[in-house]
């Protein structure tokens, strides 16, 4: 499947990505020869196949409902890019 | 044109558990932001989920309430969206095989009718941290506290037509979810929300209108008010010809509007897929039946023994067991005095409108059950007259916290003197006191005609209580009064 | 010193030939030397020089008083994909240049309560995306054969390390072929265990279904002896498995007279270089020699292999990489305008290309319209794939072929075509979608570069593979050859 450039664009916006305009014709080329090695997959029919999540048969294990963490805010927090009295910043959010 | 409402809930109730749905850290509310935000709250790089075994008997705990099937396979998904009060970048949650499926409600109305609301799914959740608009130099700042704390979701069948039925069946939910003590229903910390879906329809057309979602709505009230208001956007933009856009919107109770939310104005796609790092939920009718077992009275079953082993009317009923706080209050009162009709008359009359009045909640009542019940059963044994026992309820209201553990009824009466006589040589020597002193009314009575003198007994009781000053038990005045004019004919 | 194997290293520091602090030294004077500057192998991004001197010293006490197991001041080094408490996490990527973890993966824990000393971490293809190290912010690795050369990947740094003696073992992980390409291409033994038999609590995700940490190094009696501190079941892990731990070194030399190797006609495709394809077969040959019997099989389904993982895989990265958004950690762009701009340019100018090309794969394969036919088309194929492995076990204990379709490729030879680069790994990628242990371990060379022979084998069946990999190691002598100049 070829992507046109508006494809490429809607893909970056969904996942976040600038792209510099310049950089989108090398990724429209390299993502349509992607799908199209993707594409392979349609040469089989898969209609009575069950998809496969997982590679093992395991099932969920369950979690004692129980406190475990103890408040580790300065330590866990250190990271942060901005931060101001125990809460992380960005920039104002409008809803 | 004659429009038709139609209406679906989406309701967020957190669950009870102790710690969150994927992580250790404590639920409670109110801690100091960002303290009860683990390394797995946080999303930070490599870490991992591992389910409460709580949330998971909760939610099938509301499942078995509905008489929902329950998915013996259910399945996490990841809900894919950035905003900064998800951290992951993504939303765990249910879409293809929750783990309540098809389920169904009662709810009364105001006017006694009950309808029944479908329950399309319920399924498991993480809920989002928090944004906070303060001031922090120009920016927002994020709480991850919330984030990961367990969520139901609980969507109903687009099946209420108007604002008053959404809020029954929003109550009815909330009177589940305590009942079953799932949740524990506190509005204003957020323990439950409400996304309103809202739509209209000319009547008499099948297919659905194009519906608004009005998100997060906090309260009953609200959510009334919210639907009636984005109903009258909805009438009026459709009557002169226009469209409405499927779109999120907020409720905005001050502007008593509804408006367009901004952050959500670009269509997303959530591109849900089975979230690797969490393996399929797998439970058996072993499970579940175990869970099944340990279901408490729900408020339908409650409502159902009330009227048919206390002979309350369904009216009463309903009121009594609409919440568990109310049903516990009023079993209790109930029990303490063994009359339930007539606990059911103070706990809706006397002491609801005193609540009321005094904007508290049956769970602060200054009240204690125990004592209404005594105070009940004070009225019951004659010691009180209904009249006597305003007062004491007013005394019993005043009591601070520490007074109402004590068993402080009798006192009450005794201090404030409203003890009935009722001994019925003491009363029958005031009857004959007072019947000496109105000879010529005594005559009149003898000489009426019998079907007219019960109408005239009343100025006998009045003359007899005057003369007791109050405490004597009209009860057994009218019998003693009776049985001497009768003596007299 | 350095041409000690890990399990000679262990074996001296127990018979007192050297102290934990005079090998750590010699080790890191080797990296000094050896990886860093403009000519350096480059394999390490993160030396922890002073910290290991001080483990070192530590274990050492521990040591004299008499308190020390197998590992106690054992060198070693870790991926940079594994979280280190205080210690600088890359994971390859600009985006977490910055990024000091307050916690440690379960993998790191575990050498730590053994008394290991780590050197530090090593390099790799960004967030392991990547079959030649090229795709990591902190430059390419040279492969120690031929400093030219690509060392594979994503698992680059920690072959490249081994291989030049830079550290006698380091942890890999392997999401496609990420431990036992580079191991082949740098002439290593390298193991892919089951899926769950190594906890992926703090080993940063590529992708959650597929990926599975596993040990790098010279022979497999070292690479037993790093399984035994690698496994564990995790309760912090929801995909880990609680299956039985054997000690994997315990069986290294048990009888394999009589064993099944199936060869899958697959794996030697008609346009595999004949050289490659006659090194493996020489190599397999030597089994036969020890009594096995050999078997040509099918893996009909091989061919989906490489399609279906460049569905899953980028999926499964789109949503596990949408972490990275510049707000609690790692790289935030400067002076957003908006939070539309912090995570666009934040993301953007944190992931690189190779990342870029995954995450928008991912991101289309899930949305509308799209998801059936893409991502549950490769679920329903990697059900396929798993099927003819399955039926295969039914008939011979292991698979066996190249590891790779060709030995150490030209540094930027492939840059320029991702689908090139894909192909690298057309032979490794199936066991990751069916979550089997692979290995590779060296077959032999093709003009001077090493080869890999990948073992296959049925699920939690490392101690077998192991055994089958030291026997053959005990009658070659290829894990043995070091580069030159080494």
């Amino acid at each position: 499947m070829a992507l046109d450039r508006s494809d490429v664009k809607n893909i970056a916006e969904l996942a976040r990505l600038s792209l510099a305009e310049g950089e989108i014709d090398q990724y429209q080329s390299d993502l349509s020869n992607i799908l199209n090695l993707v594409e392979q997959m349609n040469a089989v029919n898969t209609d009575n196949v069950q998809p496969l999540a997982h590679p093992t048969d395991a099932v969920q294990r369950l979690r004692a409902d129980v406190v475990t963490e103890t408040n580790q805010r300065e330590k866990y927090m250190a990271c942060a890019p901005a931060q101001e009295d125990g809460l992380f910043l960005v920039p104002k959010v409008i809803d | 044109m004659e429009w038709e409402v139609v209406i679906g809930l989406e309701i967020h109730a957190q669950l009870a558990t102790k710690s969150k749905i994927f992580s250790g850290s404590s639920t409670a509310f109110g801690a100091e932001p960002n303290s009860q935000a683990s390394l797995v709250d946080l999303g930070l790089p490599g870490v991992l989920p591992v389910f409460n075994a709580e949330a998971l008997a909760m939610a099938v705990k509301f499942g078995c309430a509905i008489e929902a099937e329950i998915g013996k396979i259910s399945v996490f998904d990841r809900k894919n969206y950035f905003y900064p009060d998800s951290p992951k970048g993504y939303q765990t949650t249910q879409l293809h095989h929750p783990i309540v499926g098809m389920g169904a409600i009662d709810i009364t109305l105001d006017d006694g009718t009950t309808r029944t609301i479908n329950v399309t799914r319920a399924h498991l959740e993480e809920d989002a941290g928090k944004s906070l608009h303060e001031d922090f130099s120009g920016m927002t700042g994020i709480d991850l506290n919330r984030a990961g704390t367990p969520l139901i979701e609980i969507v109903s069948e687009p099946e209420m037509r108007n604002a008053k039925e959404a809020v029954a069946y929003f109550k009815k939910i909330h009177s589940i979810v305590t009942y079953l003590g799932i949740c524990d229903g506190d509005l204003s910390q957020g323990s439950m929300r409400c996304d309103c879906n809202v739509s209209l329809r000319p009547v008499g057309q099948e297919e659905f209108g194009t519906r608004t979602e009005i998100k997060n709505v906090n309260s009953f009230r609200f959510v009334e008010q919210a639907i009636n208001v984005e109903i009258a956007r909805q009438r009026d933009i459709l009557e002169d010809g226009g469209m409405i856009h499927q779109e999120t919107r907020l409720f905005d109770a001050n502007k008593m509007e509804t408006r367009s939310m901004r952050s959500k104005e670009v269509a997303n796609d959530y591109r849900y897929f089975p979230c690797p790092d969490l393996l399929p939920i797998v439970i058996d009718d072993e499970y579940i039946e175990a869970i099944r077992k340990t279901l408490p009275e729900l408020p339908d079953q409650k409502k159902q023994r009330l009227m048919d082993a206390q002979g309350l009317s369904e009216y009463d009923a309903s009121v009594l067991t609409a919440t568990r706080e109310l049903a516990a209050y009023f079993e209790q009162a109930a029990q303490k005095c063994g009359d339930y009709k007539l606990a059911a008359n103070w706990v809706m009359g006397e002491l609801s409108a005193a609540l009321n009045k005094n904007e508290v909640e049956i769970t602060n009542c200054p009240i204690s059950a125990d004592n209404l019940g005594a105070m009940i059963a004070r009225i019951k044994d004659n010691t009180i007259s209904g009249k006597g026992a305003k007062s004491v309820f007013a005394a019993l209201w005043d009591l601070d916290e520490g007074e109402q553990k004590g068993d402080n009824v009798d006192s009450l009466i005794e201090s404030l003197g409203l003890k009935q006589v009722s001994d019925s040589g003491a009363i029958e020597s005031i009857v004959d006191e007072v019947l000496a002193n109105n000879v010529s009314q005594v005559d009149n009575y003898v000489s009426a005609e019998p079907d007219k003198r019960g109408k005239m007994v009343g100025f006998f009781v009045g003359q007899v209580m005057k003369a007791s000053k109050g405490s004597a038990n009209p009860g057994m005045v009218n019998k003693v009064l009776k049985q001497k004019l009768d003596e007299k004919c | 010193m350095h041409n000690l194997t890990l399990t000679q290293i262990a074996n001296g520091l127990e018979a007192g030939d050297f102290t934990s602090v005079e090998i750590t030294q010699h080790f890191l004077d080797r990296i000094e030397k050896l990886d860093q500057g403009n000519d350096g192998i480059n394999s390490f991004i993160t030396v922890t020089k002073e910290q290991a001197i001080s483990d070192a010293t530590a274990a050492d006490e521990r040591r004299a008083a008499g308190k020390a197991t197998k590992w106690t001041g054992v060198p070693f080094a870790h991926k940079d994909i594994f979280c280190t408490d205080g210690v600088l996490t890359t994971c390859g990527s600009k985006m977490l240049g910055n990024f000091i973890p307050p916690y440690d993966a379960t993998v790191v824990d575990n050498f730590k309560k053994q008394g290991a000393v780590c050197l530090g971490k090593t390099n790799m293809d960004e967030f392991a995306m990547g079959s030649s190290n090229e795709t990591s912010f902190f430059g390419g690795v040279k492969n120690p054969w031929d400093k030219d050369r690509i060392p594979g990947g994503s698992s680059g740094g920690s072959a490249a390390a081994v291989a030049a003696r830079l550290v006698p073992a380091a942890t890999a992980t392997d999401t496609g072929g990420s431990i036992r390409q580079p191991a082949a291409l740098c002439g290593l033994t390298g193991l892919k265990p089951t899926y769950g038999r190594c906890s992926r609590f703090g080993m940063i995700a590529f992708a959650s279904s597929l990926d599975q940490a596993g040990p790098m190094t010279r022979n497999a009696e070292d690479a037993a002896m790093m399984l035994n501190v690698m496994s564990s079941f995790d309760e912090k892990d929801s995909t880990s498995i609680d299956q039985e731990i054997p000690d994997y070194t315990a069986s290294l030399n048990n009888d394999i007279k009589g064993k099944v190797i199936g060869l899958p006609k697959e794996y030697f495709p008609e346009n595999l270089d004949p050289a490659m394809a006659e090194t493996v077969r020489a190599a397999i040959s030597e089994y036969e020699k020890m009594g096995c019997t050999i078997k040509e099989i099918s893996l009909p389904n091989t061919h989906l292999s490489i399609p279906a993982y460049y569905v899953v895989a980028p999926a499964e990265c789109s949503a596990n990489l949408s972490r990275m958004d510049g707000v609690r950690f790692g790289h935030r762009c400067e002076d957003p305008k908006d939070l539309r701009d912090l995570y666009c340019r934040s993301r953007g100018e944190g992931f690189g290309d190779e990342v870029k090309r995954r995450i928008m794969i991912g991101t289309y394969a899930l949305s509308t319209g799209f998801y059936d036919a893409y991502y549950v088309k490769a679920q329903k194929i990697r059900r396929l794939i798993k099927d003819d492995f399955m039926k295969a076990f039914e008939e011979v204990d292991f698979v066996m072929g190249p590891t790779s379709p060709t030995p150490a490729f030209k540094v930027g030879e492939k840059t320029d075509d991702p689908v090139a680069m894909y192909l690298e790994d057309a032979f490794t990628i199936a066991t990751n979608l069916a979550g089997l242990p692979g290995m590779s371990i060296p077959a032999g060379k093709v003009n001077n570069l090493p080869v890999g022979l990948q073992i296959i084998g049925n699920y939690w069946s490392e101690a077998d593979m192991l055994n089958v990999a030291h026997k053959f190691q005990q009658v070659t002598t290829h894990h043995n050859d070091a580069p030159q100049g080494i």
